[in-house]
């Protein structure tokens, strides 16, 4: 498992589907570790009654049948799939909604599902999920991208309220690759994937919704701002490294 | 990649096990195929496989990644390329002369010997292939602090005289790796240059790659093309050189450009495109005032002016 999650950290990571696919063949007696380790880009299925669009995700998988966050139902229809609770159902309604608004704020578009169920632990899980083309061919407003795609996927563990109190445990993952191209500049192409943790107690007087809601916020802001910051600056860094600007040569800067 | 689909259960034969090994190595990012193998190899937990697959992986990946290697008696590098292979583990380095022998595996260069008559180009194309090398030493000791270049001639080695059509083509490989600072990269440039007697002119085609991998806490690359066309005038070796450095120059300094241009457009308008900084309201979501939107919805609900 060391070595598969060694080879997922240096694969391309718009490559990661044939990645994982290849590993999950190669060792099938992993396949559940590998699936719910290796983050992939999400896929979407179509609400047969809303005719609105839902994203799958292992968090809303029983056998080969997805649920959908719009009418509850399994697609493709399922007997005795699994439901959240009627209350935490009401709960996971509301976050479909107001995260909806969130998602087109952010997003201009995009789709977006959250799916929330029971733990062990009297406290919850909620998965809120964002997909994004953002290619011109897509959801890309301003049209510079030829391909575009962000997948955000956050994983929220609620803990049992104890005096007023609860804890809650966030991962996120933002999985994107965009590429430009023209005549001057040829094909540019930057993917990546990086996932980070937070972890924080809050007063529930204010609501799950609205704690779980400022923590992606503050959480995918910062992931989003250290992939274009730090990680593609690291990559522009070790460009101008290979090959110095003029300015650069100019200067002699010493060998670093 | 279609045969590892749906297999679950059936057991892979061993040639679709080497297939996805294969795969993996050859989509290692510049420097890592070792790190990459040593993963490969404890997966697949099989070293027949293994070694099959590193077999005909290495050499395909040590070619198109342009990798250098030391010559043992200290004479300089030679460039692994498919344009100076004499054989799978034999290539030519035209600067000294020599034929170097790797061990693709290991990513050494084992041996070098004096390369023969019939593998080295007449005093014609050799002067030309020559003047062109040392013009472009010059260019690429002040472009790429780490870079090594090679001229190679792939077409009509053996012309002696004027009159007829020769080609030559012209590598550029510079590599980074830093691997205690998560960071790995290369700059690769091949250009053929066709030299045309009867019309005079040369023809010069370049192709250019560019990749870096940040891996820190993630995993994030940068997989960068170009290709470009230019034409000069039939002259002297001297000559032609020069004019073949400036293009050479020319292009890969636009190119550069075009990447820097490529990377300032990210935060303003490329990276927009998929998530903005801000909503739209340019103001954090107001997560404590979530009611309103159920609210409009109801009344738009209400009202009977919703989808």
């Amino acid at each position: 498992m060391e070595a598969a999650m060694g080879l997922m950290r240096r694969i391309p990571p718009n490559q990661t589907e044939t990645a994982l696919s290849a590993l999950l063949s190669l060792m099938p007696e992993h396949s559940s570790d590998l699936l719910s380790q290796v983050d992939q880009p999400l896929q979407v299925l179509c609400d047969v009654d809303s005719g609105k669009e839902f994203i799958l995700c292992e968090y809303n998988r029983d056998a080969d049948s997805y649920r959908s966050p719009w009418s509850n139902k399994y697609h493709p229809a399922l007997e005795d799939g699994p439901c959240p609770s009627l209350e935490l159902r009401k709960l996971e309604i509301e976050a479909n909604e107001v995260f909806a608004v969130y998602r087109d704020q952010y997003y201009e578009g995009g789709i977006s599902s959250v799916y929330m169920w029971e733990d062990e632990n009297e406290g919850f899980v909620a998965c809120f999920l964002i997909k994004k083309d953002g290619s011109k061919s897509g959801h890309g407003r301003r049209g510079y991208l030829q391909e575009g795609a962000w997948d955000a996927i956050h994983v929220i563990e609620v803990g049992p309220e104890e005096e007023g109190m609860a804890h809650y445990c966030l991962t996120s993952t933002v999985m994107l690759s965009l590429t430009t191209n023209n005549e001057s500049s040829g094909t540019f192409n930057l993917s990546g994937s990086i996932r980070r943790q937070m972890n924080t107690d809050l007063s529930v007087a204010d609501g799950h919704l609205c704690n779980m809601g400022k923590m992606i916020e503050e959480l995918e802001g910062k992931l989003r701002n250290s992939l274009d910051q730090v990680y593609f600056g690291k990559t522009k860094e070790m460009v101008c490294t290979l090959r110095p600007p003029a300015e650069l040569v100019e200067m002699r800067l010493p060998d670093s | 990649m279609a045969e590892e689909d749906e297999t679950q259960g059936s057991e892979l034969s061993d040639k679709q096990k080497r297939e996805i090994a294969k795969w993996f190595l050859l989509n290692s990012p510049a420097g890592e195929i070792q790190y990459v193998a040593r993963d490969v190899r404890s997966v697949l937990n099989d070293d027949n496989v293994y070694n099959t697959a590193v077999s005909e992986a290495f050499p395909l990946y040590n070619k198109s990644h342009l990798i250098c290697l030391k010559m043992p008696d200290r004479s300089g590098d030679v460039l692994i390329t498919p344009f100076s292979e004499i054989n799978e583990n034999e290539y030519l380095d035209p600067r000294t002369a020599q034929v170097a022998r790797v061990d693709h595996v290991k990513q050494v260069c084992t041996e070098v010997r004096p390369a023969s008559d019939e593998e080295l180009p007449s005093p014609y194309i050799e002067d030309y292939r020559c003047v062109l090398d040392a013009e472009l030493m010059k260019y690429v000791g002040e472009a790429y602090p780490k870079g090594v270049h090679s001229v190679y001639c792939v077409r009509g080695k053996d012309v002696e005289e004027p009159g007829s059509d020769f080609e030559l083509v012209v590598v550029i490989s510079a590599a980074r790796h830093s691997p205690q600072n998560f960071c790995n990269g290369s700059w690769r440039s091949i250009w053929n240059v066709e030299f045309k007697d009867d019309l005079q002119i040369v023809d010069v085609r370049g192709r250019i790659q560019v990749g870096a991998h940040y891996f820190e806490e993630g995993n994030v690359q940068l997989d960068a093309k170009h290709e470009c066309k230019d034409s000069t005038i039939f002259q002297s070796a001297d000559d032609s050189a020069i004019s073949l450095t400036n293009i050479i120059r020319h292009h890969e300094t636009e190119y550069l450009a075009a990447l820097q241009a490529s990377y300032s457009n990210l935060p303003d308008s490329t990276f927009k495109d998929l998530r903005r900084k801000l909503p739209v309201t340019r103001t954090l979501f107001p997560w404590h005032n979530t009611m309103q939107f159920s609210l409009t919805r109801d009344i738009t609900k209400e009202l009977g002016i919703g989808k």
